[in-house]
């Protein structure tokens, strides 16, 4: 689609004349929960990194992890796969517990 | 020069997409089409006609093929018939939204169960809305010439939508008829080169076929519906130009005897030539008759429709296929939508014969009319009426 959205925008055959256009959508906003995370108990094992569906997990250089919103859907598979119990899922909107 | 030859029609839209110099045929084999791919096979393999011959293994991917090949910019055929165009049905629905230019030829076929072989529009109803650009063929010469034309009007760039060549199954597809087939040097002049314009290249690459969320898809879907309606002048102002060059010229509704006609027989294919007999017949003895043709099916001619029915008191249809439980053939239930509102619209009789091969003679096409009249004149019991079966 071009820049605007309206019908008169769309190029014959809806083709994409220009990459990456996936990547304005974010499918973050599909969460109904989201988790939590609580450094203090990651052994940076990597297990939540490896399980992640949606790659939203990245692996900083200081080994603990960065959970990338934009993209994470809140299966909660993190929260159901890390050892020490480092997740926690929270309802969207709800406040996230301070540490 | 054109030169009238006696010909098998199949071998005649072989010849056609010959001379169309297509770069692309993916096709399965399925009665009653298989004439025209093998001869195309035969064309392509004695290196008459420098194209790709793609074997497939089914319908499905014949169609799946053809959106390749036409997607890199390459002038593409396929034909099939009946259950093979039902095997194709969702990529059928593809190639028109992807906007490729494809043409193909359906020999119209009933379809399963029971098990017919032999002709009848259910085919073709069945893909109706899947946004091709539809018409019928009535006689040979129409098939050679509407497959040719079929190309000039999918790759027009005002165009870019696919085209679907229908001629009955066996009624139309084998049987040799005089036609007259034009010089390469006039096929040239009508079809230029085919100059897609957004063709897979790695050099500027596009996407085709992506997803849509549900943000987009109602304005993608409401574009591609704007250009639909916006091939109507296009489809006429192709058909002058054929006639320029060719000297024949087609309409979106044919007429014939309509002059002063009270009641109007309505068909579509290649049985509105045995319907014309009795046309004649009954004009002979006095009466008032007349008959439409539908020659385009999709865009429906709803204009054209209207004009050529002006005047009448009757309107006599015949449909060639079923819609189950529905409002009556496929093509009296699009009439009567389109009169809808229209002062003075004719009475319609709506009534459905020839399924799955059967002739229609034109004695009983007199009868029809006969009886169409009756019946135009009492107002219908229900939706239709089936005639000629055994009681």
């Amino acid at each position: 689609m071009a820049k605007k959205d309206t019908w008169k925008d769309v190029e014959k055959g809806a083709i994409i004349k220009r990459p990456g256009s996936a990547r304005e959508y974010k499918t973050g906003d599909w969460r109904s929960q989201h988790p939590v995370y609580d450094q203090n108990r990651c052994i940076k094992c990597g297990v939540c990194y490896l399980y992640c569906p949606d790659a939203a997990i990245k692996i900083k250089p200081d080994g603990f992890i960065e959970i990338d919103e934009y993209y994470c859907k809140g299966c909660g598979i993190c929260a159901r796969e890390c050892i020490t119990g480092a997740f926690t899922m929270v309802p969207e909107g709800k406040e996230e517990k301070k540490k | 020069m054109s030169k009238r030859v006696g010909i098998e029609v199949s071998l005649a839209v072989s010849e056609a997409v010959k001379m169309a110099k297509v770069d692309v045929v993916a096709a399965y084999p399925i009665t009653p089409q298989t004439h025209i791919v093998e001869s195309l096979a035969e064309i392509i393999a004695e290196g008459h006609l420098d194209a790709e011959y793609v074997c497939v293994e089914s319908e499905h991917s014949a169609m799946s093929a053809c959106l390749g090949s036409s997607a890199v910019g390459a002038r593409t055929f396929t034909s099939t018939a009946g259950q093979g165009l039902e095997l194709m049905h969702e990529v059928v629905y593809v190639a028109a939204s992807m906007r490729l230019p494809i043409v193909m030829a359906v020999a119209n076929r009933a379809l399963s169960s029971p098990l017919s072989v032999w002709g009848d529009h259910s085919d073709v109803m069945a893909v109706r809305d899947t946004g091709w650009i539809q018409v019928f063929c009535e006689k040979g010469q129409d098939a050679f010439d509407l497959t040719l034309w079929a190309f000039r009007l999918a790759e027009d760039k005002r165009v870019l939508f696919p085209v679907m060549v229908n001629m009955d199954g066996f009624h139309l597809t084998h049987v040799v008829e005089p036609i007259e087939l034009p010089s390469q040097e006039e096929v040239d002049r009508f079809l230029p080169p085919i100059d897609f314009p957004t063709p897979l290249n790695p050099k500027q690459p596009v996407t085709m076929g992506a997803f849509a969320i549900p943000q987009f898809y109602t304005e993608i879907k409401k574009s591609q519906e704007v250009d639909f309606e916006n091939t109507r002048p296009i489809i006429k102002e192709t058909w002058d130009e054929f006639a320029k060059i060719f000297g024949r010229k087609y309409n979106a509704v044919e007429k014939y005897m309509t002059d002063g006609a009270e009641t109007l027989l309505l068909t579509m294919g290649s049985f509105s030539q045995t319907a014309s007999l009795a046309i004649s017949e009954l004009r002979k003895q006095g009466e008032k008759v007349g008959q439409i043709r539908l020659r385009l099916w999709r865009p429906f001619p709803f204009e054209e429709l209207k004009e050529a029915v002006k005047g009448a008191k009757r309107l006599i249809i015949l449909d060639r296929a079923l819609s189950s439980g529905g409002p009556g053939g496929p093509v009296a239930s699009e009439v009567k939508s389109a009169l809808y509102g229209v002062p003075g619209a004719p009475k319609v009789a709506s009534f459905i014969a020839g399924l799955g091969g059967r002739d229609i003679l034109p004695e009983q096409f007199v009868e029809m009319i006969r009886h169409g009249i009756e019946v135009a004149d009492k107002g219908q019991e229900g939706p239709y009426e089936m005639l000629g079966v055994r009681e």
